[in-house]
């Protein structure tokens, strides 16, 4: 990225983002328990995800499958990983360390291509088991008077897999493209669900700051707690603004852990752990390498489905608009109808115009692309109007069946272009006056007439005529 | 050659009982810092071998790949788990108020 985006005058903001995704399998990492949001709190443990004596650890193969196929989906290389164990004290994890992958992971050095074209870089993405749930309670309900906790593990041993982008981001704006971009490709190949606000997404940002020309990056914070794409954004611009209003009154931020809070839409500090993170990693010594095989590889790269991306550019290249303008059609996976609709004849560039106004953005679609091709086909060749052609599809989502038929059952075939040239001639003669001014007019006061011509039309013709073809009738009666 | 590396301070014990969780007295201080540091001035033996040529492996066992199917098993009953816990509440496991991090 070389172009320079300023955040504020004179200051560029630099932003990297980890994402967590828990994985849709259906046991945890390490064990056989259910990995399921919702059930009643410990119904989802067994002596390894609580991590009692003698209990040990083995690895869904699903999980490391999971991993591998978001990887590729990520351009990233997939390579021989290590688990390890990273070990910190909080209820969270009972055994008192969190299985991951540290200096070994499964994917390095990818990248991620944005809706605007642009790639933000991906430095790795790893797996680990996600932690269990706390929740505080205290005197007045407020964390800060809490005097416990309480530990809910069903989530203890989730399998996650970690994105962590290149501080590649240069607007509030990317960073919530990166996480919406992300949270498609994960839904698109099945292996999250991918929910914000369950948490089985969730997102860390780290922010800094720098003056526009300054080669080195500056302190950076980390932003938890983030629920939502649009929290994204307003995070990330809450904390570049805070920095920027302390390097302008010559103080510096520290280099620290802070939260977001929904609402009062601020980050504050976490209470400093009295140690500074020392996590002691080291290879978990009750689990082997995963050497996955070049075949491996090349049998997850073949099952990939289309992504957005490309599903994105196809749209794009088949209809000649730009990418930008095809992304609501992809997002709501209507475009694979677009482009059968299109292989059978009809216009693309009206399809997509016709599937993105006039069809329901939030249903699958069970029209026979068949059907609705030869719909824009009659609307195309003129043989029905616009209006015409929002009602015919209308019958045919309500009660399906036959365009051609559906017309002609409704009138709309009976406005041929001689009848459209009888009715102008109609209205022509019965306003002298009017068709007078129109001829000698020129082209600015024309277009002011025509509207009352084609008005009259019309209405004689209750709405049946195509308002171009009017024009064309008009303008050729005019050049006489 | 490889340098030796620096002996283990009394510091560097106090600091590595503190992650642990381990409270130590001065006396356990003086007992444990000599003991560590005959342990790690074995392990520098190791370092002194010429290890050129031999892959680094991060386990003994000739495996990999070791895998489960993603089939369900059997939790265990809330009661029995929680029948271990110190202290429960709603179903819960509750501990004691935790200060760092999430305030």
């Amino acid at each position: 990225m070389t172009e320079v985006i300023e955040f504020q005058p004179g200051w560029e903001l630099i932003v990297g983002l980890e994402v967590h995704c828990e994985l849709a399998t259906k046991t945890k990492m390490f064990c056989g328990c259910r990995n399921e949001f919702g059930h009643e709190p410990n119904t989802n443990v067994c002596p390894t995800c609580l991590g009692l004596p003698g209990s040990l650890p083995v690895v869904n193969g699903s999980a490391v499958e999971y991993a591998m196929r978001l990887g590729r989906a990520l351009q990233c290389t997939v390579s021989p990983s290590v688990f390890a164990r990273k070990n910190y004290f909080y209820p969270d994890m009972p055994k008192d360390y969190q299985v991951t992958q540290y200096d070994k992971p499964t994917n390095t050095a990818g990248k991620l291509e944005l809706p605007d074209g642009s790639f933000v870089g991906i430095t790795r993405a790893h797996l680990e088991e996600d932690t269990g749930k706390t929740s505080h309670q205290g005197g007045d309900g407020r964390i800060h008077g809490a005097e416990s906790s309480l530990v809910d593990y069903n989530r203890a041993g989730v399998p996650l897999v970690e994105i962590v982008s290149e501080p590649d981001i240069r607007t509030a704006d990317q960073a919530k493209a990166y996480v919406d971009e992300l949270r498609k490709i994960v839904l698109a190949l099945g292996v999250s669900d991918a929910k914000m606000e369950e948490g089985s997404m969730r997102v860390d940002a780290n922010v800094s700051v720098r003056p526009v020309g300054e080669p080195e990056f500056r302190t950076r914070c980390e932003i938890k707690n983030i629920n939502s794409i649009r929290s994204v954004g307003r995070a990330i611009e809450y904390e570049a603004k805070r920095h920027i209003a302390l390097y302008d009154v010559g103080e510096k931020p520290t280099q620290e852990t802070r939260h977001w809070d929904e609402e009062h839409g601020r980050t504050r500090a976490g209470r400093s752990k009295e140690n500074s993170d020392d996590y002691r990693y080291f290879d978990e010594p009750d689990l082997v390498p995963l050497v996955p095989t070049a075949d491996d590889i090349a049998r997850i790269d073949a099952a990939l489905p289309m992504l957005p991306a490309s599903r994105r550019r196809r749209l794009a290249e088949i209809t000649g608009a730009a990418a930008a303008d095809v992304t609501l059609v992809v997002d709501r996976g209507h475009d694979d109808f677009v482009v059968s609709v299109v292989g059978v004849g009809a216009d693309a560039k009206k399809t997509l115009t016709r599937v993105e106004n006039d069809l329901p953005p939030d249903q699958p679609i069970t029209l026979a692309p068949q059907s609705f091709a030869q719909l824009v086909i009659m609307e195309t060749a003129g043989e029905l109007t616009a209006t015409q052609a929002k009602q015919v599809l209308a019958e045919m989502l309500e009660n399906g069946g036959d365009p051609k038929a559906i017309a002609a059952a409704k009138g709309f075939e009976a406005m041929a272009s001689g009848a459209l040239e009888a009715v102008v001639d109609g209205i022509i003669a019965a306003n002298p006056a009017d068709w007078a001014e129109f001829v000698v007019a020129d082209d600015k006061a024309r277009k002011k007439l025509s509207g009352f011509f084609t008005g009259q039309v019309m209405k004689a013709t209750q709405g049946q005529a195509d308002g171009r073809a009017v024009a064309e009738v008009l303008a050729r009666r005019a050049a006489r | 050659m490889l340098a030796m590396p620096k002996p283990i301070s009394r510091a560097d014990v106090a600091h590595v009982a503190r992650l642990a969780r381990l409270r130590l007295t001065d006396d356990e201080l003086d007992q444990f810092t000599p003991q560590l540091a005959a342990v790690l001035a074995h392990a520098a033996d190791v370092e002194a071998l010429d290890v050129t040529g031999v892959i680094p492996t991060a386990h003994p066992l000739p495996l990999r790949n070791v895998v489960r199917v993603d089939v369900v098993r059997p939790s265990i009953d809330r009661a029995a788990v929680l029948a271990a816990a110190p202290n429960v509440q709603d179903g819960q496991f509750r501990v004691p108020s935790i200060l760092a991090e999430e305030s």
